[in-house]
């Protein structure tokens, strides 16, 4: 299948599920082309595998575009790889050299408990956009789009914060195992908006308080979210959380302290 | 049995709203005992699970991957059209129909398209409410672009990725009702059967692929969004997961397949660079705004072209050929897709393909980068361009991009009437995984506008009408069906694992995209059809005796997932083959080369192909049985489709 | 739980915690280095001497030093609770771990704030400390001539064990006695150890408030396109450069001139 002239050891880790305990293990990948993304190269080992009747390495993947945010990998030291503002999916392996050793890990952070081989569980990232990443409108809203006009900045601004793919590499970058890169996104990209506006500070503090259950570690500034994560995503999206959650809870006089409590 | 597409009297423009108010309620203290059972969370079944939980009623929602955010909806680039007239360029919401009825090469029903161009408008004002955040200029209000198969500027964008911007959209209306606790998620769930139950649709049968549970689950009702089959041609833009076994399951248990042959085959994507390559990439048709499609003259260029000793923009201008400049005036670039990509293939049959393969034309930015000044196309295009680097290491600001079709996308799908629904009752299908909107070939930027469509302001209507027909009487899993059809699933999952021969059903699939591509795609033969069935026969007999699958039920095993999609689509791959090949005449992303003009162009017989194919499952290995729903035209003139 | 502790016990309350009062001690900072710049003065101590007495003696200043003894202490425990907390959420590290864009200091605050600690209690226990509880600080008395201007200093011993300072002015002479605080540090400064700490933990504090300044910042969200580049700037030049240094050339000062 393959036709390529390259030749590389992989150490992957492996481990059958969350309960067990994993270890690497190491596979040879040969006549592997530089056109290959690094997928389709784990794909070639897989089908070798498979056919020795071995299981195939497992890793998350889907769209192989860099756009559903499903791919992972921790390769040799860098979230999706060594190249900057790319998904595993979209890392190609002239990126690598012939001959190289390259060391696959998973995610790892409590937060993300490891399924299988490479795949970790990401669903506390849905719990938190559940906990307030929206606007609450239901289907049938009236008003025109253009009703509101929103000045280019601030829109281009929320895109920017919206491109967020949820892939979690700002967590398995950050020394901390944080998620503020990835829950500042939601908030800045909403928070930024006029039709984000009315839940604005109640939004940052559900958000904040679901992250927080899910035991995900603190941002201490560093940056290496910011510098590994595939859409570039700025340091400045968690300052601005910062800013609204302080007003939240300090200044505002609305809360979520009841509901949280009391139950509804 | 007769197919009714219970599309409402009157004239064009008052069908829904009489429609709507015709269609029975559900009394709000009803709602609440109901469960909607609803498969996907692309834009129609997010868009769908979140609009209908709203009203009350209980979701169950699931998907295969592990957050609904990720359905490959989110891959979806150009934007979304609708009739605003932002621009007072002349758009109307008849002139949206207009374009879409005759792009796709009037194979869909009037009715349908004008509902769909009607509630397009509702579509960008709820989106704009959720926080989406569209393109905008400077004065604040909502920008918009032209696309392929438009002469105006009806399509709204979030730069190259508003598929993601939308679904992102979807996803968070859908999150804040699992808040809310009226949608219940299940993730990393794969549906793998329709349970009915006297007739209709009371359930489905799921792999937890976590741990190999295999479950069932009671509804009123079942809504399939689970997207399109262009996987089955194996190289494809969808995702690797994309597949069809929900909806061909649901055929089997006696949905009818609609128009099946009709694939879109998109124009702009980056070449195959070998035999390794899992996916194909698309590039946005935007780019067919400011970038020109050309060929070399003459082959003897070309060859130099494919060999290296000539670079692209060193091609003298004498020497190129801007074909569709050329045979299309009037649309230039902006022909439609199905039009841009046959033409693609000419210019490489004729020898005058380029890149190392020879399988590839150039769409070239020289003149925009002129026009513009590079940061301006950078603006436009910049993401597209960035990946377009990443994969083939070619900078494009420099290098024409080389580009060549690739499936992108399926018209056909399971057969739906005005309401959605299946010829199953209580079984609806929304979204690409329809047949519906598009006809024979769908224009750009309108996918997102169906799939939201269907499931933000259709569905919430005609479900209900459904709903309080049959009642709120409770729904289990008691009855025996459940429990049969949970056997029989059980059962192909034991005969997939049993597989331990000596071929990967990846390499299957791949066999069965070869056969696919080369005699079920841009271009087919009644000879090549008739010798593609034989081969997809002996391929899936193949399967069954050698296919080799690893692991065991109880685990993640994506070796049996594969397994178990590579065999569903090698059997729609037959029903495609055999639906092309009664359709004989060319129409849209149909091309029957026995049926063409004179100077090239497709030819439809609307005389005797004037009908929506709908097939029946028959039995294994039984021929399906062909039912044919008449499209009746009263608001538009047939004509044949002139892009020149 | 009360509103205000849950707000302090979230990931963002203790990391704000830690930028009121890394802040704090940064404008002590600036105080303590403008107040210790008297040692450079020619003048025995005297200034210096002078200097000392009244932060030890004016009440609100004492009050302020209770709540920077605090900010201290709370500073460090809350980084202490932090680094727990984000140990607790990647308990199985990686296995290759690649040069990342992150800056040293960033990554390593937890081992610079252990040795800005340590040196703290060293610090206070050589001169607060001593200075405070303990008699081995000596007495001196500085008599100015008030038409000359001419100071003279001698020793002093105070009649009483309570005695702490006194001013007085006779004959247009005014005497001054205090506690020769100055005569402490130029002994402790003598021995290369004491300096070889010192210029050690003035190094960490460079680092230190490298990051510490411009992430309190960011932790309290003061993030903007225009001031932020000024508040780097300060962080860099005025925090991690200027005040170190001049707190590391105090020791180095007197171990090689003034001896």
């Amino acid at each position: 299948m393959s036709n390529g002239n390259m030749n590389l050891t992989l150490k992957v880790w492996r481990q059958k599920n969350a309960q067990t305990a994993g270890k690497f293990v190491t596979y040879k990948a040969e006549s592997i082309s530089p056109d290959m993304s690094f997928l389709e190269m784990l794909d070639v080992v897989n089908e070798s595998l498979t056919l020795k009747g071995d299981e195939p390495i497992h890793f998350d993947h889907d769209c192989r575009e860099g756009i559903c945010g499903m791919c992972s990998l921790y390769i040799n030291g860098h979230p999706h790889g060594p190249k900057r503002a790319v998904t595993t999916c979209q890392l190609h392996m002239r990126s690598f050299k012939d001959g190289e050793t390259i060391t696959i890990e998973p995610w790892r952070a409590t937060a993300f408990p490891i399924v299988k081989d490479l795949a970790v569980d990401r669903s506390a990232f849905d719990r938190i956009q559940q906990a307030g990443g929206y606007v609450s409108v239901n289907t049938g809203v009236s008003t025109d789009g253009n009703a509101i006009p929103i000045p280019k900045v601030i829109a281009d601004e929320a895109f920017n914060s919206a491109t967020c793919i949820g892939c979690g590499a700002c967590v398995a970058a950050c020394k901390n195992a944080s998620a503020m890169l990835f829950v500042s996104a939601k908030i800045t990209q909403l928070g930024l908006l006029p039709q984000g506006q009315p839940e604005r500070y109640r939004r940052v503090q559900t958000m904040v308080a679901q992250m927080d259950e899910e035991g995900f570690g603190s941002c201490t500034n560093t940056g290496a979210c910011e510098a590994e994560c595939p859409k570039e995503i700025k340091l400045t999206n968690i300052a601005r959380m910062n800013n609204d959650f302080f007003s939240a809870k300090l200044f505002r006089e609305e809360s979520i302290h009841e509901e949280q409590h009391g139950g509804a | 049995m007769s197919l009714d597409a219970k599309i409402p009297q009157g004239p064009l423009a008052e069908k829904w709203s009489k429609h709507k108010f015709n269609l029975k309620l559900v009394n709000p203290a009803n709602k609440r005992k109901y469960d909607v059972i609803i498969v996907g969370t692309g834009l129609a079944g997010a868009s769908a699970a979140a609009s209908l939980a709203e009203l009350g009623y209980n979701v169950k929602s699931f998907c295969f991957q592990d957050s609904p955010r990720r359905a490959h909806s989110i891959a979806a680039q150009g934007g979304i059209n609708a009739a605003k007239n932002y621009q007072n360029d002349g758009d109307s919401v008849y002139r949206l129909f207009y374009d879409t009825i005759k792009g796709g090469d009037y194979r869909a029903r009037e009715g349908n398209v004008y509902r769909l161009a009607e509630v397009s408008v509702n579509i960008i004002d709820q989106c704009v409410a959720q926080g989406v955040p569209f393109a905008r200029e400077y004065g604040g209000l909502l920008d918009n672009r032209s696309f392929g198969g438009s002469q105006v500027s009806r399509t709204f964008y979030a730069r190259g990725q508003t598929g993601q911007q939308l679904l992102l959209g979807a996803y968070s209306a859908l999150n804040r009702q699992i808040h809310a606790g009226k949608v219940k998620m299940y993730t990393r769930t794969e549906m793998l059967d329709v349970v009915v139950v006297d007739g209709h649709a009371k359930g489905i049968v799921t792999r937890n692929m976590l741990t190999g549970a295999i479950e069932t689950h009671a509804g009123h009702a079942v809504l399939l969004c689970t997207g399109g089959y262009s996987n089955v041609f194996y190289l494809s833009t969808n995702a690797i997961g994309s597949n069809v076994t929900a909806a061909w399951r649901a055929h089997k248990r006696g949905a009818f397949f609609g128009n099946p042959c009709y694939t879109q085959i998109h124009p702009t994507c980056i070449p195959v660079s070998g035999d390794h390559q899992s996916k194909l990439t698309l590039m946005s048709e935007s780019l067919r705004n400011d970038g020109r499609v050309w060929a070399p003259k003459t082959a003897a260029i070309a060859e130099q072209l494919r060999k290296g000793t000539l670079k692209a923009d060193q091609v003298k201008e004498d020497d190129r050929d801007y074909f569709l400049e050329r045979k299309y005036p009037a649309f230039g670039n902006l022909v439609p897709r199905d039009v841009a990509s046959r033409n693609a293939k000419e210019m490489v049959e004729d020898g005058r393909g380029v890149g190392t393969s020879g399988f590839a034309v150039f769409l070239d930015f020289a003149d925009a980068i002129k026009r513009l000044g590079e940061d301006t196309v950078k603006a436009k295009y910049g993401n597209l361009f960035d990946m377009y680097i990443q994969i083939t290491d070619e900078n494009p600001y420099k290098q024409p991009m080389r580009i060549y079709p690739a499936v992108h996308y399926t018209m056909g799908g399971l057969w739906v009437d005005y309401n959605l629904s299946t010829n199953v009752p209580g079984l609806y299908a929304l979204g690409e995984c329809n047949f519906s909107d598009h006809g024979a070939n769908r224009l750009g930027a309108s996918a997102l506008m169906q799939g939201l469509s269907d499931g933000y302001f259709v569905i919430p209507y005609t479900l209900g009408d459904y709903l309080a027909t049959i009642g709120p009487k409770k729904v289990d899993t008691s009855h025996p069906a459940f429990e049969q059809t949970k056997k029989d699933v059980i059962e192909h999952v034991n005969k997939l694992l049993a597989l331990n021969g000596t071929k990967t059903a990846e390499a299957y699939h791949r066999d069965l995209g070869h056969i696919m591509w080369e005699y079920c795609g841009m271009a087919r033969t009644e000879e090549g059809l008739k010798k593609a069935k034989g081969l997809i026969q002996a391929l899936k007999a193949d399967f069954w005796k050698n296919a080799k699958v690893v692991g065991e039920n109880e685990e993640v095993n994506a070796s049996l997932e594969r397994a178990g999609r590579v065999a569903d689509f090698i059997e729609l791959g037959e029903l495609m083959v055999d639906d092309a090949l009664m359709r004989r005449e060319s129409c849209g992303g149909h091309f029957r080369v026995e049926s063409q003009t004179e100077g090239g162009e497709a030819k439809r017989d609307d005389e005797n192909f004037a009908f929506v194919a709908a097939w029946e499952f028959k039995g294994e290995n039984q021929p399906e049985e062909l039912h044919k729903e008449q499209l009746v035209f009263e608001s538009v003139h047939l004509t044949q489709r002139n892009y020149a | 739980m009360s509103e205000f502790k849950q707000t302090f016990n979230s990931s963002l309350g203790k990391k704000l915690i830690m930028a009121l009062t890394g802040l704090f001690l940064c404008t002590f900072i600036i105080v303590h280095v403008g107040g210790n710049l008297l040692l450079f003065s020619n003048d025995n101590g005297f200034g210096f001497n002078v200097y000392a007495n009244f932060l030890t003696h004016f009440p609100p200043i004492e009050v302020v030093a209770y709540i920077l003894y605090l900010s201290i202490l709370v500073h460090a425990l809350y980084a202490l609770i932090l680094t727990v907390k984000n140990r607790k959420a990647r308990p199985v590290g990686y296995a290759v771990q690649a040069k990342s864009d992150a800056s040293w200091s960033s990554k390593n605050m937890g081992l610079l704030g252990s040795i800005l600690f340590l040196f703290i209690v060293i610090h206070m226990g050589d001169f607060w400390f001593k200075y405070k509880y303990t008699n081995e600080v000596a007495f001196k008395e500085y008599r100015t001539d008030l038409a000359t201007g001419q100071t003279t200093e001698s020793a002093y011993t105070p009649a009483s064990a309570d005695f702490s300072h006194s001013v007085s002015v006779e004959n247009n002479v005014e005497i001054v006695r205090v506690k020769d605080l100055h005569a402490r540090v130029a002994h402790t400064f003598g021995n290369i150890w004491y300096v070889l700490i010192y210029v050690i933990a003035m190094g960490a504090l460079s680092f230190h408030l490298l990051h510490g300044f411009q992430s309190a910042f960011r932790t309290l969200g003061w993030v903007h396109r225009k001031y932020t580049p000024i508040v780097y700037a300060i962080g860099t030049w005025f925090f991690a450069v200027i005040i170190p240094l001049a707190f590391a050339a105090m020791p180095v000062y007197y171990f090689f001139c003034v001896r």
